[in-house]
């Protein structure tokens, strides 16, 4: 068993092994193909989907893209990762070396909400710059934005622990899951517009809950409280991260 | 002297497939341990037990005195793998993937660079730092997984064929290396299926087939374990003299004919060699061959892998 040194050195480690987990995937995986497409040009095509023939005001557009950009590029991270990795069979080396399972999803996830953060302030600069609109609260945001990025580069993580060799099936089995949920979060239209059946899927989403809380930040009403919002971010990010190690390595066996 | 690897009843099933049962062994430090088995004999899934990517059903495991399972990180934390396949990071440079390595082991900066220069003299890959693990050859890759593994100071090495499919400069290269490193202090642990490299470098060898282990012991008594194996090779000028003759003399255990040459399995090949010659004598044969051989380490592994030997 661990002596308590022994236990303090083996945190320090698996923090700065995580660390190391960022570097590499920011080295190796966020100009590859799929990442660019799916986190990249996803938000800019359901824009231009939500956005062509209908009447949106600014102040719907700005928080919608944020939330929207944020969806797809954090989530994007995860699911390329581990099946790349045991495809190329770099996987069995990395899970060998003294870095946790759980340190290498925290480094997995960390590099999505540092891939998402960073695009989510795209769309916010060209609307501050180009549109008339104003951020109410800074505070909420930066919290908003960096809860969202958790809570999806989480599940982006979990989406990627089935066993599959092929990323192209994982990045399959994640649009699956992130695609109708898009449609059920009131990222542009508000929740309470949407059909009956739309409005009980609603709370059962992550991204209802980041779209709520930027919403709010962005001074808008939602129908979820900025608390009740942080609370459930913070609530998926822990339930998916938790699911991501259960299932990481109760598959990892079938994945090598 | 305190073994750095202890392995005692170690089981892995995957539904009710036993890969692995009940597997025990020890390796000293600084030993060259030959694992050796056919395909889906357990070797990879031994590996995977003892380096932590997969756990074991049943059984128990020590490395450099941590538990496998209760103390994985500090077990992993001794050991370094080099597979059979060169799983670099093909994007990354051949400095980025030996300072990844480094780094997912924790060495300081300071250390990391200083080793990963000198390894990379070492095995003839300087010139190649900035290059793309992409557009290197087999064998440069392998090389490069060999530096990988070094720079962060193993106490034990794992190495799954190293030198498959290698060609036989980087082969040499690479268990050159690996002896002087042994003979430093380093403990290896050596799945292959290439005999001549485990005689010729393994201090100690097990033999697994089916999950269990055959045997475990030195090249040299590993041969006398099955000194039955030994045969006296002779050809008879015509005419030979008769078969069955031949099969009747006394310590032959066993006789085997391939066209003019006769085989015979013998505990005493010198014994054997003065019957037949004294035969050849009374029946006025002529001997024009005649040698002894011994069992060699293949003869050794196919008797323990094989389905009749008992």
């Amino acid at each position: 068993m661990y002596t308590q040194k022994e236990r303090a050195q083996t945190r320090s480690r698996q923090i700065h092994g995580s660390m190391v987990i960022v570097k590499k995937n920011i080295l190796l995986y966020y100009l590859k193909p799929p990442v660019l497409i799916f986190g990249v040009l996803f938000p800019v095509f359901f824009f231009l989907a939500f956005k062509m023939g209908r009447t949106i005001t600014a102040e719907n557009i700005v928080p919608g893209m944020v939330a929207m950009a944020l969806w797809f590029t954090a989530s994007a991270i995860g699911p390329l990762v581990t099946p790349w990795e045991r495809r190329a069979r770099t996987y069995e080396r990395l899970i060998s070396t003294p870095v946790s399972l759980r340190a290498i999803l925290a480094g997995d996830i960390t590099s999505g909400l540092i891939f998402g953060t960073f695009l989510s302030v795209i769309p916010i600069l060209l609307g501050l710059t180009l549109t008339n609109v104003s951020i109410h609260n800074p505070v909420l945001l930066t919290v908003g934005i960096l809860l969202s990025g958790l809570c999806f580069a989480s599940l982006g993580v979990l989406l990627a622990a089935p066993p599959a060799s092929s990323p192209s099936n994982i990045m399959l089995l994640s649009n699956l899951v992130r695609l109708p949920l898009l449609f059920v979060s009131g990222i542009f239209l508000p929740i309470k517009q949407m059909p009956q059946w739309a409005q009980w899927i609603s709370p059962i989403s992550p991204l209802s809950y980041a779209s709520a809380v930027i919403k709010s930040a962005f001074g808008q009403s939602t129908i979820f409280a900025p608390w009740l919002s942080v609370i459930m971010l913070i609530l998926f990010s822990l339930i998916f991260f938790m699911a991501s190690c259960k299932f990481h390595n109760r598959w990892r066996v079938k994945g090598l | 002297m305190v073994p750095v690897i202890e392995v005692h009843n170690l089981s892995r099933t995957y539904g009710k497939i036993k890969a692995v049962d009940h597997i025990s062994f020890k390796i000293k430090k600084g030993e060259i341990f030959g694992f050796l088995g056919p395909n889906g004999a357990g070797k990879t899934t031994t590996v995977r037990m003892l380096t932590g990517v997969i756990e074991s059903t049943e059984g128990t495991a020590t490395i450099q005195n941590h538990d496998i399972r209760n103390e994985s990180l500090l077990s992993r934390a001794h050991l370094s793998i080099v597979p059979e396949e060169a799983n670099v990071y093909l994007d990354l440079s051949v400095w980025q993937n030996i300072m990844l390595m480094a780094e997912l082991h924790g060495i300081p900066r300071n250390q990391r660079i200083r080793e990963a220069d000198r390894l990379l003299k070492l095995l003839n890959l300087k010139e190649k730092k900035k290059q793309k693990a992409r557009e290197l050859s087999k064998g440069l890759r392998q090389r490069l997984m060999l530096c990988a593994a070094l720079v962060t100071d193993p106490d034990i090495l794992f190495l799954d064929e190293p030198t498959s499919g290698l060609d036989v400069q980087s082969a040499r290269l690479i268990r050159q290396i690996i002896t002087d490193l042994n003979q430093n202090g380093l403990t290896v642990f050596l799945t292959t299926h290439n005999m001549e490299e485990a005689g010729e470098m393994c201090s100690r060898i097990a033999i697994i087939n089916k999950g269990r282990i055959a045997t475990v012991d030195t090249p040299e008594k590993l041969k006398t374990t099955i000194s039955s194996r030994q045969f006296v090779e002779v050809r008879f000028k015509d005419p030979a003299p008769a078969y069955n003759e031949l099969e009747s003399l006394q310590s032959v255990l066993q006789m085997e004919v391939d066209k003019k040459t006769f085989r015979f399995y013998t505990k005493t090949p010198g014994k054997v060699t003065t019957e037949v010659v004294h035969l050849a004598e009374n029946k006025k044969s002529e001997i024009v061959h005649l040698s002894t051989c011994k069992p060699t380490l293949e003869d050794v592994y196919l008797y323990f892998t094989s389905e009749d030997k008992k």
